[in-house]
C-alpha cells in the first residue's frame, strides 16, 4: 500500500531545498559545522538549565581553580574558576548567547543596510549608484577592525555600539553584491516583461529581482556571521566592547590576560569556544558555496 | 595600457576626498563639544578655548573648516598629539619602523609557508594531504588572532622559555634608530648580540600576525592552481609530454599566481588591523598600538589623522597591487594596449 503512495512522488522533480541537501551533505565538513553549530545554539538556549553555577557569582573560596582533570581541580568547577572565582563553564555557556545574538543582530543590520544601498544604487543607477559606490569605497578603504575600533571611540564602549560599528563596516560587501547582481538581472527578459505588464519600482526590486540574487547573499551573511563574531570578541578584547563582568568571550579573555602564565585555563577555554565557533561557521560557509553555486555542481 | 592607469588613479581621488571627510567628520561626531574633546581631559582655559577655537576654524562655516582641514593635511600638518603635544607626523614617523618589519616578516611567513601549500594541496587534490593542508588553513582563517598570541606566549614564552614576551629587543641593548628598523640599525651598530636578540623578539609576533594571511593566501593558491590545471593549454603541455614538474612549475603556476598576487595585496589592511591586536599583546611598539592607546586616552588628534594616514597607506598599497596586476596579467595588458 505504501508503496503504491509513494511511487508519484518519485516522479517529481526534486524540489531546490532538496537538491540543496544533496549537494550540502556531500560535504563532510560542511555537516560536521552545522551539527557543532546547532550543538552552540542549543548550550546557548539552554544556558540557564545546563549551567551549574551562576555566571556571575564569585566563589571567593576558590579563586584560579583549575580545570577538574588537573592537580588540585574538583569537578565541582569542571573547567575551574577565574581570579575572582566565578565558574568558568557556566560563563562560557552564557557566553554563547553573546557571540550567537551578536552574530545574528550583525548580520541583520548588515544585510538589511547593504540590500537596500545596493538595490537602489543597481535599480536606478546614475548618480544614486556613484554616491553609494563611493561610500561603499571609502569604507572598505579602512581596514575594518580600525575602522569598527574608531567608531566604536565615537560612539562609546559597549555591546551595542560594537555591534553598530561592526554592521557598518561590513555592509559594503553586502550592497557590493547586490549592486552587482541586479545589473546583471536587470537586462532579463523576466524583468523587462514584469516591468511591462506595470510592476512598481519596488516590486521589481523585491519580488522580481531580489530572490534571483540570494544564493551568494547567503554565502556573504554566513562568512560576516563569523566575522562579526571575531570582530565583536576582538573588541572585547581591546575593551571597546562588551564591558566586565559580562560573560562575553573576548571581554573574559582581556580580563583574564594577566594570569595567563600563573592559570593558562582562564585564557584558553574562552578563545577555544571563540575559535570552535567560528570554525563550524566557516566550514557551514564553504559548504553552502559550494552548494549554491552552480558553477561548482557537478550534475 | 596608460588608459587603465590613468582611470585607476582618477578613481582613487574621490576616495581620498571621502577619507579626508571621514576623520574630518570623526572628532565632531563625538558628542560634546570638539574643541573640549580636543584639548583633552583637563579642560581649558578661555584663552586656550579662543585659540583653538580660532586654530581649527570652528566659528566658521562648517564647508569652510573642512577646506582648512584638508588645506592642513595636504600641507603635511597633521595637528600635535594632546598627550605628548609633539606633532602627530612626527610620532608617526618614529612608530612606523616598527609596524613596517612586522609586516614584512608576517607577510614573507605568509607567502613561503602559504603559496607552497596552496600548490600542494592542489596537486595532490582530494587526498588526504589537501584535506589535511585545506583543514589546517581553515582553522587559521577561522582564528582569533589575540587568543593565539596568548596560547603562544603559554607555550613557547612561559613553558619552554624560548622566546621573549613582549617588546622589540631586550632591555640591555640600546639602539640609535638610524633606520627605525631593528634589524637594520643592530647590524649597523655592528652588535650581534643586538640583532639576535631582535629576530628572537620577532618570531611570535610574526607568527601570530602572518596567521590569518598564510590561511588566506594557502586557500587562494590551491583554487586559483585547480582553475588554471583545468585549462587547455595545461592539457595541450601534458600532451606534448612535458614532465609533470615543469607542467605545474611553468604552465600552471605562472598563471595561477596572478590571481594570488592580488590576494597578497589586499592582506596589506588585513595586517594593518592584525597589527592592532598584535603589538597590543606583545607590547611592540607601533601604529597599531599607538592608535588604540590613543583611543584609551582619548587623544583625539592622534585618533583622527593616524586614521587618515593609515586609510591613505593602505589605499596606496592596494592602488600599486591593482596596477601591478594590470602589468602581470597579459589579458589586461594586451586589451587595454
Amino acid at each position: 500500500m505504501s508503496t503504491v503512495t509513494n511511487a508519484p512522488e518519485t516522479r517529481k522533480p526534486v524540489s531546490g531545498l532538496r537538491e540543496f541537501w544533496h549537494y550540502f551533505s556531500q560535504n563532510r565538513g560542511a555537516v560536521i559545522g552545522l551539527v557543532v553549530l546547532l550543538i552552540m545554539v542549543l548550550i546557548a538556549l539552554f544556558a540557564p538549565v545546563l549551567a551549574p553555577h551562576a555566571p556571575e557569582l564569585q566563589y571567593r573560596d576558590a579563586l584560579l581553580k583549575p580545570p577538574a582533570w588537573q592537580e588540585g581541580g574538583s569537578w565541582t568547577y569542571v573547567l575551574g574558576t577565574d581570579p575572582v572565582g566565578r565558574d568558568m563553564l557556566s560563563r562560557l555557556m552564557y557566553g554563547a548567547r553573546f557571540s550567537l545574538v551578536i552574530g545574528v543582530v550583525v548580520v541583520v543590520l548588515a544585510l538589511v543596510g547593504g540590500v537596500t544601498l545596493g538595490l537602489v544604487a543597481g535599480y536606478f543607477r546614475g548618480w544614486v549608484d556613484i554616491v553609494i559606490m563611493r561610500v561603499m569605497d571609502i569604507i572598505l578603504a579602512f581596514p575594518s577592525l580600525l575602522l569598527a575600533l574608531v567608531l566604536v571611540a565615537v560612539l562609546g564602549p559597549g555591546l551595542v555600539n560594537a555591534m553598530l560599528a561592526i554592521a557598518i563596516v561590513l555592509q559594503p560587501h553586502f550592497a557590493r553584491l547586490v549592486r552587482a547582481a541586479v545589473m546583471a538581472e536587470s537586462s532579463r527578459d523576466y524583468v523587462t516583461s514584469a516591468r511591462l505588464a506595470g510592476a512598481s519600482h519596488l516590486r521589481l526590486m523585491l519580488v522580481t529581482i531580489l530572490p534571483n540574487c540570494v544564493a551568494p547573499l547567503i554565502v556573504q551573511a554566513t562568512l560576516s556571521f563569523s566575522s562579526a563574531i571575531l570582530d565583536a570578541a576582538a573588541l572585547g578584547f581591546l575593551g571597546l566592547g562588551a564591558q566586565p563582568p559580562t560573560p562575553e568571550w573576548g571581554t573574559m579573555l582581556a580580563t583574564a590576560r594577566e594570569f595567563i602564565l600563573r592559570a593558562p585555563w582562564v585564557v584558553t577555554f574562552p578563545g577555544l569556544a571563540i575559535l570552535i565557533t567560528v570554525l563550524a561557521i566557516n566550514l557551514i560557509g564553504d559548504g553552502l558555496r559550494d552548494a549554491l553555486d552552480p558553477k561548482l555542481k557537478r550534475s | 595600457m596608460l588608459k587603465y592607469i590613468l582611470n585607476r588613479l582618477l578613481l582613487v581621488i574621490p576616495t581620498l576626498i571621502g577619507i579626508t571627510i571621514c576623520s574630518f567628520g570623526f572628532v565632531r561626531l563625538i558628542p560634546g563639544d570638539p574643541i573640549l574633546a580636543l584639548s583633552g581631559e583637563r579642560g581649558v582655559t578661555a584663552e586656550r578655548y579662543a585659540t583653538l577655537v580660532e586654530k581649527y576654524g570652528f566659528d566658521r562655516p562648517i564647508w569652510e573648516q573642512y577646506f582648512r582641514y584638508l588645506g592642513q593635511v595636504v600641507r603635511g600638518d597633521f595637528g600635535d598629539s594632546l598627550a605628548t603635544h609633539r606633532p602627530v607626523v612626527e610620532e608617526f614617523l618614529k612608530l612606523f619602523p616598527a609596524t613596517v618589519e612586522l609586516g614584512i616578516f608576517a607577510l614573507i611567513f605568509a607567502i613561503a609557508i602559504g603559496v607552497p601549500a596552496g600548490i600542494f594541496a592542489a596537486v595532490k587534490r582530494g587526498t588526504w594531504l589537501d584535506q589535511g593542508l585545506m583543514g589546517t588553513a581553515l582553522v587559521g582563517y577561522s582564528m582569533p588572532i589575540f587568543w593565539w598570541g596568548l596560547l603562544m606566549i603559554i607555550f613557547f614564552s612561559g613553558y619552554l622559555g624560548w622566546t621573549p614576551v613582549s617588546g622589540r629587543i631586550g632591555l640591555q641593548f640600546f639602539m640609535k634608530p638610524v633606520t627605525g628598523f631593528m634589524l637594520v640599525d643592530s647590524l649597523l651598530a655592528g652588535n650581534f648580540n643586538a640583532f639576535v636578540s631582535a629576530l628572537r623578539h620577532l618570531i611570535l609576533p610574526t607568527i601570530v600576525l602572518g596567521t590569518i594571511p598564510l590561511a588566506v593566501i594557502a586557500r587562494q593558491t590551491r583554487s586559483a592552481m585547480l582553475e588554471v590545471m583545468g585549462e587547455d593549454y595545461v592539457r595541450t603541455a601534458r600532451a606534448k609530454g612535458l614532465s609533470g614538474r615543469r607542467v605545474i612549475g611553468l604552465h600552471a603556476l605562472r598563471n595561477a599566481l596572478i590571481p594570488v598576487v592580488t590576494t597578497i595585496g589586499l592582506q596589506v589592511g588585513v595586517l594593518m588591523g592584525g597589527a592592532i591586536l598584535t603589538e597590543t599583546i606583545f607590547s611592540w611598539p607601533g601604529i597599531g598600538r599607538w592608535l588604540v592607546d590613543s583611543i584609551y586616552k582619548r587623544d583625539y588628534a592622534v585618533v583622527q589623522n593616524g586614521l587618515l594616514i593609515v586609510a591613505v597607506i593602505v589605499m596606496i598599497v592596494n592602488l600599486v597591487v591593482d596596477l601591478l596586476y594590470a602589468v602581470i596579467n597579459p589579458r589586461i595588458r594586451v586589451q587595454s594596449s
